[in-house]
């Protein structure tokens, strides 16, 4: 890992798997799990929230009834969205990290 | 010279009355032979209203081992006691107080593992413990027991270590035989322990924290490397520890202690009560002319190496007595670490390893005096004809 999405490293982490303050699974974004990345062709999509629905991560954004994209801090790339769309708006592309 | 006052203490009662004196916030355990007379002792302790210990009588030792992890971890100074079974049904709970860097002390009376079910005195259940990341002292007699309690708790407590500590004797060779023991007085413990500052606890609402945790291939690494770089730091922060205790108790203490090694050319390397039995044959030997020593190295873990290399620097042939067996067909544990630590080394001495005492098996004065004759021979013709060896078993 490099850049700045580098771990901290084993001098810099409290000792014993302690984590020494409450409510840090919000700073823990389980996007950074994802090999694929969904990619909506917007003209195709009918707004149909069937991936809103199926989402397991409720990854799906959406705006006065609309689907708007995703939430890439949470979405592990697991496909489902692509899988059921009705009207396969949506690929599945491999991120390059 | 001011007389030192000398008490009739066995080395459970050793064990329990420095617990006493330490007074630890939680004491869980469940007794077991040879370390019964440890948790009944201090038990009893705490029925009197001597201590103001929470003395928890749990229902196995999976259990005590638990409850001195929730004690810990809540902020307490926290200690239990075993031997054997009772070591290994704690297995699991070993490894998460180490990695979780709970500061507990725990006496353990060597007891043989079952089986055949046993309940006499061998290494096999600490030695089986040896990766578990605990630190082992190993204690010769009941004084050294009394001490090193004493010294544990500040070796595991220390900022910069906070690792638990398991105080080893004899199951009933130390544990039961009563001995002169020098006590020191109550206020002195307790100045030298000072008070327990534990690093969080459970129990402070105010800063809410996580303890045992998931930890996955992003992490767990990295506290293990916290874990290993902990453990080598001990050997420099322990000679510390070793000369503040001088000074308070003027009591010296080391990683290892060597008899009569200045001038030897054969020595003998073992752990606990053996020692003592040995030093006599040294004695009786070195009447004779015979330039023998002894080494006892009384840490285990960590492994003191730089110190047994120093103190055994000069020896030609050198036997490591292990009184547990490690099933490697390679000999016992104490004997292939101590070979270890010479290879690459410029000059190393010839080493044979002698398997002893297993289940209890007595080792007498005349079974070490042959050990070192063996050593004369293996020094005057430079060859180890038989590398392991078992004493005392019957062919």
């Amino acid at each position: 890992m490099s850049g700045k999405n580098r771990q901290k490293g084993w001098k810099d982490i409290p000792i014993g798997g302690l984590i020494d303050k409450g409510g840090t699974a919000k700073e823990y974004k389980t996007g950074d799990w994802r090999t694929f990345c969904p990619v909506r062709d917007e003209s195709k999509c009918i707004n149909c929230m069937i991936c809103w629905a199926y989402c397991p991560d409720s990854a799906i954004k959406t705006k006065d009834g609309k689907m708007t994209g995703f939430d890439l801090d949470y979405c592990k790339g697991c496909g489902i969205c692509a899988s059921v769309c009705p009207v396969k708006c949506i690929k599945m592309e491999k991120e390059e990290k | 010279m001011e007389k030192v006052k000398l008490v009739p203490f066995s080395g459970n009662q050793s064990a329990a009355y420095a617990m006493k004196q330490i007074e630890p916030d939680v004491v869980a355990a469940y007794p077991i032979t040879p370390q019964t007379e440890i948790v009944m002792g201090f038990s009893q302790y705490v029925a009197d209203g001597k201590v103001k210990t929470e003395m928890i009588p749990v229902e196995s030792e999976h259990s005590a081992m638990s409850a001195c992890i929730g004690a810990s971890a809540g902020g307490a100074r926290t200690m239990t006691a075993t031997s054997s079974q009772g070591l290994a049904l704690m297995w699991e709970m070993l490894y998460i107080a180490a990695s979780t860097r709970l500061p507990i002390v725990m006496p353990v009376v060597n007891r043989a593992l079952s089986g055949p079910i046993n309940i006499h005195c061998d290494h096999s259940d600490t030695m089986g413990t040896r990766d578990s990341g605990w630190l082992q002292i190993y204690c010769e007699n009941a004084q050294e027991v009394y001490e090193s309690m004493i010294l544990a708790v500040r070796i595991a407590e220390h900022p910069d270590i906070q690792l638990p500590v398991m105080v080893c004797q004899d199951g009933f060779i130390t544990s039961h035989a009563v001995e002169g023991v020098q006590l020191f007085d109550d206020k002195t413990v307790k100045d030298f322990i000072g008070e327990y500052k534990p690093r969080f606890s459970l129990l402070d609402i105010e800063h809410p924290v996580t303890v045992g945790p998931l930890d996955l291939q992003d992490y767990y690494f990295e506290h293990k490397m916290q874990q290993s770089d902990a453990m080598k730091r001990t050997l420099s922060i322990i000679p510390d520890i070793f000369s503040e205790f001088e000074k308070k108790f003027g009591k010296k203490h080391n990683f290892v202690e060597g008899y009569k090694l200045e001038d030897a050319e054969v020595a003998i390397c073992a752990l606990s009560s053996t020692a003592g039995t040995a030093r006599g044959v040294v004695d009786k030997l070195r009447k004779d002319g015979h330039k023998v020593g002894l080494l006892k190295p009384r840490f285990f873990r960590p492994f003191p190496k730089d110190a047994i290399l120093k103190s055994l620097s000069k020896i030609k042939a050198l036997a490591v007595l292990d009184r547990s067996e490690s099933f490697s067909a390679g000999g016992g544990p104490l004997f292939t670490e101590v070979e270890a630590a010479f290879y690459n080394e410029k000059s190393n001495p010839l080493i044979a390893d002698y398997i002893y005492g297993l289940g209890g098996r007595d080792i007498f004065e005349a079974d070490i005096e042959n050990v070192f004759r063996q050593l004369i021979d293996i020094a005057k013709s430079g060859k180890v004809k038989e590398k392991i060896q078992f004493i005392g078993v019957r062919e």
